[in-house]
Order: C-alpha cells, then sequence, then structure tokens
C-alpha cells in the first residue's frame, strides 16, 4: 500500500452486549478494510471462565458467531479483515466456531484465522509467585496470594504486536484473548504503513484511534452531552470508523446517510472517557500524550485528528484479575404520592431493624432513592417539588450467602406490613448474585510470552 | 454574577476500580480559561463532600479546551463490589456541572456568559 493511501478501520461491538447489527452494518454501509471488536471489559473474562468450568468448548464471546455469520460475504468476496478480542479465556474453541461457520460459505473455506494467546496466566500463577512475581493489587499493595484459592482468572493485556505478527501472516480474521483494547485498532495501521515498534509518536497516534473508537458509537452521538437533542436519528446510529494514513494522522467519520454525529465536541467527550493522568496513557506498545491531540473539524462527521506524541512503554504489563469476593443483592419497590419518600424512608427504617433482629450481619448495606437522590446525592437541591413516586432500592454485600438470601426474602412482606400506597413487585423476590470482584497488578513484560497460530 | 457549569461546559464521566473520572469541557474555547480559574482541586474537592470518600486530582486539557478530574473514593468499592445504581460513575458528570461559579459582571458580560437559571 502506497503511503499516501488511507486504510479504513470500522469499529462494530464496543463491549459484549452492544448493537448485534453494528458488524453487519459496518461492511454494508460503504467501503471498510478492517472490523474491529471490542468485547471485554474488566470483570467479562471471569463470566467467561465459570462457562469454561461448565463447558470446556465455552469462554469466549458467542456473539461473536453471529457476527461473523452477519460479515460472512464482506470477509469471504471483499477480503475485509476481522480483528476481535472475542477469545476470552479459550481463543482456540473461539476460532473452532468460527470455523464452523466459515464451512458454510463456499469461498470462506480458504480463511486464514490468527489466533493470538499467551495472555492467560492462571496455570501459571504458582510459578510465577515462587519466581517473586506478587501480583500486588495497584492500589492497595497487597499480594495476590492473599486470595490465591478464590481467584477465578488472570489475564495479562497484550499489546498490538502478535496481531501485526498474526496479520503479515496473512490471517483474515485474528481472534485475541486479553489484548488492549487499542491494539485491535492500532494493528491493522502498524501493518499496514509498516510502523516501527519504535516510532513512538505514530504507536501514540494508533492508541488514540483505538481509544476514541473502542467504545463504538459513544464516541459517534451515544451517550454525548454536548446538544444532545441536536444528534439526529440515533435509532440509525453511524458507528466509527478510522481512516488512517501512514504519517499517523487519521480522520474519524462513519458511512453516510446513518445517524448519531462525529464532531469535535463527540469526539472530546470520548477521549475524557475513563481518563487518568493525560500525560501518560500507558500500553504495552507505547505511552501516549492526550494533551498532544489536535482535533479539526474538516467536514460534516469528519474529525481530523494529529499532533500526537508518544514515549517509550514501561517495562511492566498490566494483569487484570478476578476473584471471587462474596455475595449481594439489590431489593427495590415503589411508594406514590402523597408523602412518596416518606414513606420509602420509613420502609427502610422498617427492613433494617428486621435484619438487625434476625441477626443479619452484612459487610454494607447502602439505601438509595431512585427519583430523588440516587444519581447526585446530596448534590441535589431541595426543590420544593415533591416526586409523585419514588423507588426504595436496597443492597446488601456480604461473605455470608445465606445472609444475603434471608435479606430477599424480607423485601415482599412490606407490600402488606408496612407503610401504604406500595407497588413495583412484579419482579419477584432479589436475585442473589456472587460477586466476581477485580484485582489490577503489574507483571514484568519478560514473563509473558505472546503465542500467534493461525489455523 | 452567578454561572452554573452545565451552562458554559459539558462532561463526560467513568471508572476505574473505585474512582471516577470526569472530564470538564468548556462549550466555548474563551470560557476555558475561566474553567482553569475556578474549577480548582480544592473546589471540586469542597463539591463532593458527603459524596466520595477520598482525594481530588486534577489534570488540565487546553488542547480539548478540558480538565479532568479524578475522584478517589466514589463508587463504593467500585466495578462489580459496588451497590449503587451509578456504579461505574457514569453521571458524576453532571454532577459536577450543578456547581455554581460567581464571575464579575464586566468578566461576564465581556466573556458573554450565561446566567444561572
Amino acid at each position: 500500500m502506497s503511503p499516501s493511501q488511507v486504510v479504513r478501520i470500522a469499529a462494530a461491538q464496543g463491549f459484549w452486549g452492544d448493537s448485534l447489527d453494528a458488524p453487519r452494518r459496518q461492511v454494508d454501509g460503504g467501503p471498510v478494510d478492517y472490523v474491529m471488536l471490542d468485547y471485554l471489559a474488566e470483570v467479562t473474562m471471569s463470566i467467561l471462565q465459570k462457562q469454561k468450568e461448565r463447558d470446556p468448548n465455552m469462554g469466549y464471546a458467542r456473539d461473536f458467531v453471529g457476527a461473523i455469520e452477519s460479515m460472512l460475504p464482506a470477509i469471504a468476496e471483499r477480503g475485509v479483515r476481522v480483528i476481535a478480542n472475542a477469545g476470552g479465556v479459550n481463543p482456540g474453541a473461539c476460532a473452532a466456531a468460527i470455523r464452523q461457520v466459515l464451512a458454510k460459505h463456499s469461498k470462506a473455506t480458504t480463511v486464514r484465522i490468527g489466533v493470538v494467546t499467551g495472555d492467560d496466566l492462571l496455570p501459571r500463577l504458582d510459578e510465577l509467585f515462587a519466581a517473586g512475581h506478587a501480583l500486588a493489587h495497584m492500589e492497595t499493595g497487597e499480594p495476590l496470594s492473599t486470595v490465591r484459592d478464590r481467584v477465578l482468572s488472570a489475564n495479562a493485556y497484550l499489546g498490538s504486536t502478535p496481531i501485526v505478527d498474526a496479520l503479515a501472516r496473512g490471517a483474515n480474521i485474528v481472534i485475541t484473548g486479553r489484548s488492549t483494547d487499542t491494539a485491535l485498532t492500532m494493528a491493522p495501521l502498524r501493518h499496514t504503513y509498516a510502523w516501527k515498534a519504535d516510532d513512538w509518536d505514530r504507536l501514540a497516534a494508533g492508541i488514540i484511534a483505538g481509544h476514541i473508537i473502542e467504545c463504538g458509537a459513544q464516541c459517534s452521538g451515544g451517550n454525548c452531552l454536548y446538544d444532545w437533542r441536536s444528534i439526529p436519528n440515533l435509532a440509525d446510529v453511524g458507528y466509527p470508523i478510522v481512516e488512517g494514513q501512514a504519517d499517523g494522522t487519521f480522520v474519524v467519520t462513519k458511512h453516510e446517510g446513518t445517524g448519531g454525529v462525529v464532531s469535535v465536541h463527540s469526539i472530546s467527550e470520548q477521549l475524557l472517557y475513563e481518563m487518568g493522568d493525560p500525560h501518560s496513557y500507558i500500553t504495552p506498545d507505547v505511552i501516549a500524550d492526550f494533551t498532544t491531540i489536535q482535533l479539526e473539524q474538516e467536514g460534516p462527521n469528519r474529525v481530523r485528528v494529529h499532533g500526537i506524541k508518544g514515549r517509550p512503554p514501561t517495562d511492566s504489563l498490566k494483569v487484570s484479575v478476578a476473584y471471587r469476593s462474596g455475595f449481594k443483592a439489590v431489593g427495590t419497590l415503589v411508594y406514590a404520592w402523597p408523602d412518596a419518600l416518606e414513606k420509602a424512608q420509613h420502609a427502610d427504617r422498617i427492613l433494617r431493624e428486621r435484619l438487625d433482629r434476625l441477626g443479619l450481619t452484612f459487610d454494607r448495606i447502602l439505601t438509595e432513592f431512585v427519583g430523588v437522590s440516587s444519581t447526585h446525592g446530596p448534590l441535589t437541591p431541595a426543590s420544593g417539588y415533591e416526586a409523585p413516586e419514588v423507588q426504595l432500592r436496597v443492597g446488601v454485600r456480604s461473605e455470608s450467602k445465606a445472609a444475603v438470601e434471608r435479606f430477599t426474602r424480607e423485601i415482599a412482606p412490606l407490600v402488606l406490613n408496612g407503610p401504604p400506597s406500595v407497588t413495583g413487585f412484579a419482579g419477584g423476590r432479589p436475585k442473589v448474585e456472587e460477586i466476581v470482584a477485580y484485582w489490577p497488578a503489574l507483571v514484568d513484560k519478560a514473563v509473558v510470552r505472546p503465542h500467534v497460530e493461525i489455523v | 454574577m452567578r454561572v452554573q457549569l452545565v451552562d458554559i461546559a459539558h462532561a463526560r464521566s467513568g471508572d476505574k476500580g473505585d474512582t471516577a473520572n470526569v472530564g470538564v469541557i468548556a462549550l466555548r474555547p474563551e470560557w476555558y480559561p475561566l474553567l482553569v480559574q475556578q474549577l480548582t482541586r480544592e473546589r471540586v474537592q469542597a463539591h463532593f463532600q458527603g459524596v466520595i470518600t477520598g482525594d481530588v486530582q486534577r489534570y488540565e486539557l487546553p488542547n480539548l479546551n478540558a480538565l479532568n478530574f479524578l475522584l478517589h473514593g466514589a463508587l463504593d468499592g467500585g466495578g462489580t463490589l459496588s451497590l449503587k445504581t451509578d456504579a461505574q460513575g457514569k453521571v458524576f458528570s453532571t454532577a459536577l456541572l450543578r456547581m455554581t461559579i460567581d464571575v464579575q459582571d464586566a468578566d461576564a458580560r465581556r466573556l458573554d456568559l450565561p446566567a444561572a437559571r
């Protein structure tokens, strides 16, 4: 590809559970070269690990199978390449499921699947502890060994290099486990323009391109506060597309005729999403400086991004560990006018008194009054407006499953034996949920060994 | 003149563990210096008193006419541990935009600032 040529990378999934139609709409709506799909949030790996324990052929994002099916003509006939972290804790099983789908299309039998592994540290935890890698909690400093018997999954965030390798080896579809979200966009840029592994500014641009589109439509009009009433046709919102160039500048846009908006405002909001220190956005490939980003509206729904600076990364990789951490449940009831809030408050006092009498203790009980103060708490001004209804929402957390279960039996009785004008119990008893908590850690890069296989 | 942030800025928030971040962006570039001057770390810490249990950090992004705030101890433990409706800090953005600031009348006229509703 000549340096002046543009590579088009379309985002088609911002999390596991995002729009099922987005992948097909991205390949049918106009020209694209790559489609990237981000399925993994922080705790997704642990959900997948639980599924794999029940069935060794599971443990990946099942939605990806349908996504490939919906994009099959584009992949097989037009050479669109797909990159996804859908492999979860079982990239091999994911690849096998995709292979079955490909078998349905006569031209897809030659499609090559690249599988990136090596991120899974769960089988290696004891070996790592023995070698002095404590995987200490990044906020508390506690060594991971303190919760060793409760660990469900442990995965290092891999950078873009193994994906670039898979693309170089001709993979049409690349499936990874825990890669950084940004690597899924960065890899096709690096592959297309052969950016060197120490070309810090261009690598940083690739990371920022990835950060902008990794949440799907959240950069193209979705969840956009700026002049939100003016954003057209969100029912048919266009998912974002990066048009990359060899020099590291890129344009963010979306397909013609789709809804939503790509503006300096929509991109600025997404750039700040989940932002820490903007000078140091640390990834395995590069540290990107968000204070160097320049945005320009170069046309309707076209934002040019340039000026980005980067610097060498650290010697560590981030590790995402999930561990069992007790149980929780949330119960709700709705109280109606008059005196809705006062009734809800009274019900809360009664409920807590009953829990006390039962001798139940919880690590945490949290009461919220939805419609009054659940989102902004004490920042909500006392307006004199009387709410027509208030939802009482009580959550509990405990190491004891029995205590949480008993709590779930104490909500419904309030309908008949508590304050009046109460409704909204159609959903039945609250569900007891096992808490899978998140343990962020760092590990030396040298001990993680990414592996690429073409199948 | 009293000015409410919601009329001069937009914002987005997200989470990292038990920390919420709020990015605040001036609606007009000429209003950004006012945000820098008024939205001090201390002011934002005071605004969120009783809502967060930890400290506030502030970063400047003049290239985006934006400030980024990290609000520690904001999410009742964060992630799956949290019992809050807003466990992932999605609406801390508009909680910050509730803040009102005092601006000299002459400055308010010069900058064409809207008065608080």
